[in-house]
């Protein structure tokens, strides 16, 4: 396993900014996830100790929040919003839509690294239920039908 | 202190204030079921979770029952713990507890031992009423501990002490909701892990999530095997401690039945690790006084102090989280480990054996134990130093499993000339032992003159951090003890800054020392049997007619015979180690 000295400084500059401080660990994790676009074992370990804490305790709080990632995303990351008012409008049989047109599950990313699959809880446009979000895009009152047409919109570019 | 009343089950009691219910209740007598709650009294540690809802009572004018291990006690208070709601509630958690845990109790390495299955004894448990989904990990077998966690019931005492005691950090709870569960990171196997196998996770375990690599059915297969002379050593906190399996209140010393109870079993020899102690005195102390004087003398390139190197979980500690210091620490091995290369060389010799057909089994209060005798230093042409390592409780489920009536043993003694030792080999057994230990005989060195009081009541106790300054006849000698790796990790810290100076601080792992190690009888949460083996160990000590290592004739004898004298260079060879850099658990390399 290797990590090179530049993303080695990536995550030290992110641990100063927060003072080293390990209550400080899910932010530190956030950024660094903003910065990488996952968090891969090496990146836990440098994130520990810079920190001072132990690597378990990083990997447990990074196996406990969804939001986390130790898997790449794609170029596409796909969100299905699956909220309360998202739900009851039918974002499970999108999300499952979504799954068999990419032939993957939920946290995972497509062979071609194109894109990838996660839920999550309210985007804060339930007007717009269901939601669906491609990077930072929303697309809103998805259908079934409608999911084909999103991912045409990024199999083109 | 102030005090308040309050009604438990409609009976007034005087408790005192700021207490929370279940301390109450204890204080008066009054018995309150808990599964996840731990307190090590003696030792300042607390676990409440309030994770398993064993503990709820009711409290009048409050709608929901309440955990009493996190609820303080007011004024007027009115509390109801045998009310048919708390009782209801509590069998209702237990059974949701029991239906995500294996019912294999009666071949369960924890059978007897176990807090969930008395549990499930007292509340009358007779019918499973749930049935859901059962968890399925994979089992992961260390040299020293065994992890199964379909048996692990989330209570969080494995983590308090791996992380909070113990500073260690080889254990979180990872993942979520069902899917949650006590690991090492990333869900590698403890062996890659930071793990020191101090075991003290195994020690409180209330359940078998967590049990000691068991070694006894190897033991009893060499034991029949007539090409082999098998040798066996015991450690001194294992004769303070042993007897509580067997019915005897805690701190009854037990060495004379132990010892024939290990030559009823087949044992060819039955030596003493408190042999191989005194021998560690003569090689620590020298080394001590080499860097002492050196100091003295103005040589400033001198490593001080000297840290204690016995415990092998404190080795393990340093090799992962202070490699930069692992110059500091005695190159000395470790009591088992001196035992056995001498066992395997000088007494194989007198015995007219080959190396490979000995086999020297250690009794140890220890789970460390385990995994030293395994590293690859201790061994000749693959052979090790020391077979196998039976902790108490393996020591003592052996003498059952032999129909051995243990009480009814008449006394034996040790045999020799491995067998002999001091009464400062004994208090190795205690926190502040081996330092105390070392300096009766470095005294006598150093100074040249007749140490009459042995006694140094300073240096005993059970505080975690301790120091004292000793007069070396107008040299003052400033030492340091820890016990528990947290507070060993404070101490490291002081040196790394500059801030310490100790000539010599002493280092165990566990709390209390060996007396309370992971191999022990389990302390079930009172931390007074510590109290009781320590004071045990002391007498023990007290009782023996030479109470300095220097003047074992058996250990004279092993320097006019074999050895020559401390740090020759026979000595170096076969009592004296070398430490390796182990931070870096996932070997990242940068480039």
């Amino acid at each position: 396993m290797t990590i090179c000295e530049n993303n080695v400084a990536k995550i030290e500059i992110i641990c100063k900014e927060f003072n080293y401080d390990k209550g400080e660990l899910i932010n530190v994790l956030h950024k660094t996830q903003t910065t990488f676009g996952y968090l891969p074992e090496e990146v836990q370990q440098i994130v520990a100790q810079n920190l001072n804490t132990s690597l378990a305790h990083v990997y447990g709080v990074v196996s406990f929040y969804s939001f986390f990632t130790m898997t790449p995303k794609g170029k596409f990351p796909i969100n299905i919003c699956t909220g309360t008012a998202c739900y009851v409008r039918g974002a499970e049989k999108v999300l499952n839509e979504f799954k068999t047109l990419l032939k993957i599950k939920v946290g995972e990313t497509t062979k071609d690294d194109k894109f990838s699959l996660s839920n999550l809880r309210c985007v804060g446009a339930c007007g717009l239920a269901p939601v669906v979000l491609v990077g930072e895009k929303v697309y809103g009152r998805v259908t079934l039908d409608g999911v084909q047409k999103i991912l045409d919109d990024y199999n083109e570019s | 202190m102030d005090t308040i009343n309050i009604k438990i089950d409609n009976k007034n009691f005087q408790v005192a204030e700021g207490t929370t219910i279940l301390e109450a209740a204890k204080s008066v007598g009054v018995n309150i079921p808990t599964l996840c709650y731990m307190h090590l009294h003696h030792l300042n540690t607390t676990h409440k979770p309030t994770g398993c809802r064993m503990c709820v009572v009711e409290v009048a004018g409050r709608k929901n029952l309440v955990p009493a291990c996190a609820t303080e006690c007011l004024p007027g208070m009115e509390i109801k713990n045998q009310s048919i709601r708390v009782l209801n509630s509590r069998k209702t958690v237990l059974e949701l507890i029991l239906s995500d845990h294996p019912t294999d109790c009666l071949i369960c390495a924890k059978n007897g031992d176990c807090d969930l299955q008395s549990m499930a004894q007292e509340m009358g448990i007779r019918h499973l009423h749930y049935q859901g989904e059962q968890s399925h990990y994979i089992k992961d077998r260390s040299p020293a501990i065994k992890r199964d966690m379909d048996k692990c019931i989330g209570c969080g005492r494995c983590l308090t002490m791996c992380n909070d005691v113990q500073t260690v950090g080889a254990l979180s709870a990872i993942n979520r909701g069902f899917m949650s569960v006590v690991a090492p990171a990333f869900q590698m196997n403890l062996e890659e892990s930071v793990c020191t196998y101090c075991g003290q996770c195994v020690a409180v375990c209330p359940t078998a999530a967590l049990t000691e690599i068991d070694h006894t059915k190897t033991v009893i297969r060499h034991l029949a095997d007539p090409s082999k002379t098998v040798i066996v050593q015991t450690a001194p906190a294992v004769r303070v401690a042993l007897g509580e399996e067997f019915g005897y209140d805690p701190g009854t010393i037990v060495t004379g039945k132990m010892t024939a109870a290990l030559k009823d079993l087949g044992f060819d020899y039955v030596f003493d690790t408190d042999f191989a102690a005194d021998l560690t005195i003569m090689e620590e102390a020298t080394e001590l006084l080499d860097r002492l004087t050196r100091h003295l003398n103005g040589d400033t390139t001198v490593k001080l102090p000297l840290l204690t190197s016995c415990c092998p979980g404190w080795v393990s500690f340093f090799e992962h989280h202070f490699p930069d210091m692992k110059d500091i620490p005695s190159t000395a091995r470790s009591p088992q480990q001196m035992f056995g290369s001498i066992a395997k060389t000088y007494l194989a010799d007198k015995l007219g054996i080959k190396r490979k057909d000995m086999i020297v089994v250690s009794i140890m209060p220890c789970l460390a134990k385990k995994y030293e005798c395994s590293r690859d230093e201790f061994a000749t042409d693959g052979n090790p130093d020391v077979d196998f390592v039976l902790s108490t409780r393996e020591l003592a489920r052996l003498i059952k499993q032999a129909g051995i009536d243990f009480k009814s043993l008449e006394h034996a003694d040790f045999d020799k000339p491995m067998g002999e030792s001091s009464g400062a080999a004994v208090i190795f057994g205690s926190t502040g032992g081996v330092i105390e230990a070392a300096v009766r005989t470095a005294y006598e060195v150093f100074t040249n003159q007749k140490l009459h009081k042995v006694d140094f009541e300073q240096l005993r106790g059970m505080d975690w951090i301790r120091e004292s300054t000793i007069d070396f006849n107008g040299t003052p000698i400033k030492i340091g003890i820890a016990h528990g790796l947290g507070n060993a990790r404070k101490l490291l810290e002081e040196i790394r800054e500059g801030k310490s100076l100790y000539h010599a601080i002493e280092i165990m792992a566990c709390p209390g020392g060996c007396i309370g190690g992971g191999g022990q009888p389990l302390l079930h949460g009172d931390s007074n049997i510590l109290l009781a083996r320590q004071k045990a160990i002391y007498a023990e000590d007290k009782g023996k007619m030479i109470r300095k290592s220097h003047e074992n004739p058996s250990v004279k004898k092993l320097y006019e015979e074999f050895l020559g004298s401390p740090m020759s260079k026979k000595a170096h060879e076969l009592l004296h180690t070398q430490y390796f850099d182990k931070s870096n658990p996932m070997k990242i390399t940068k480039d």
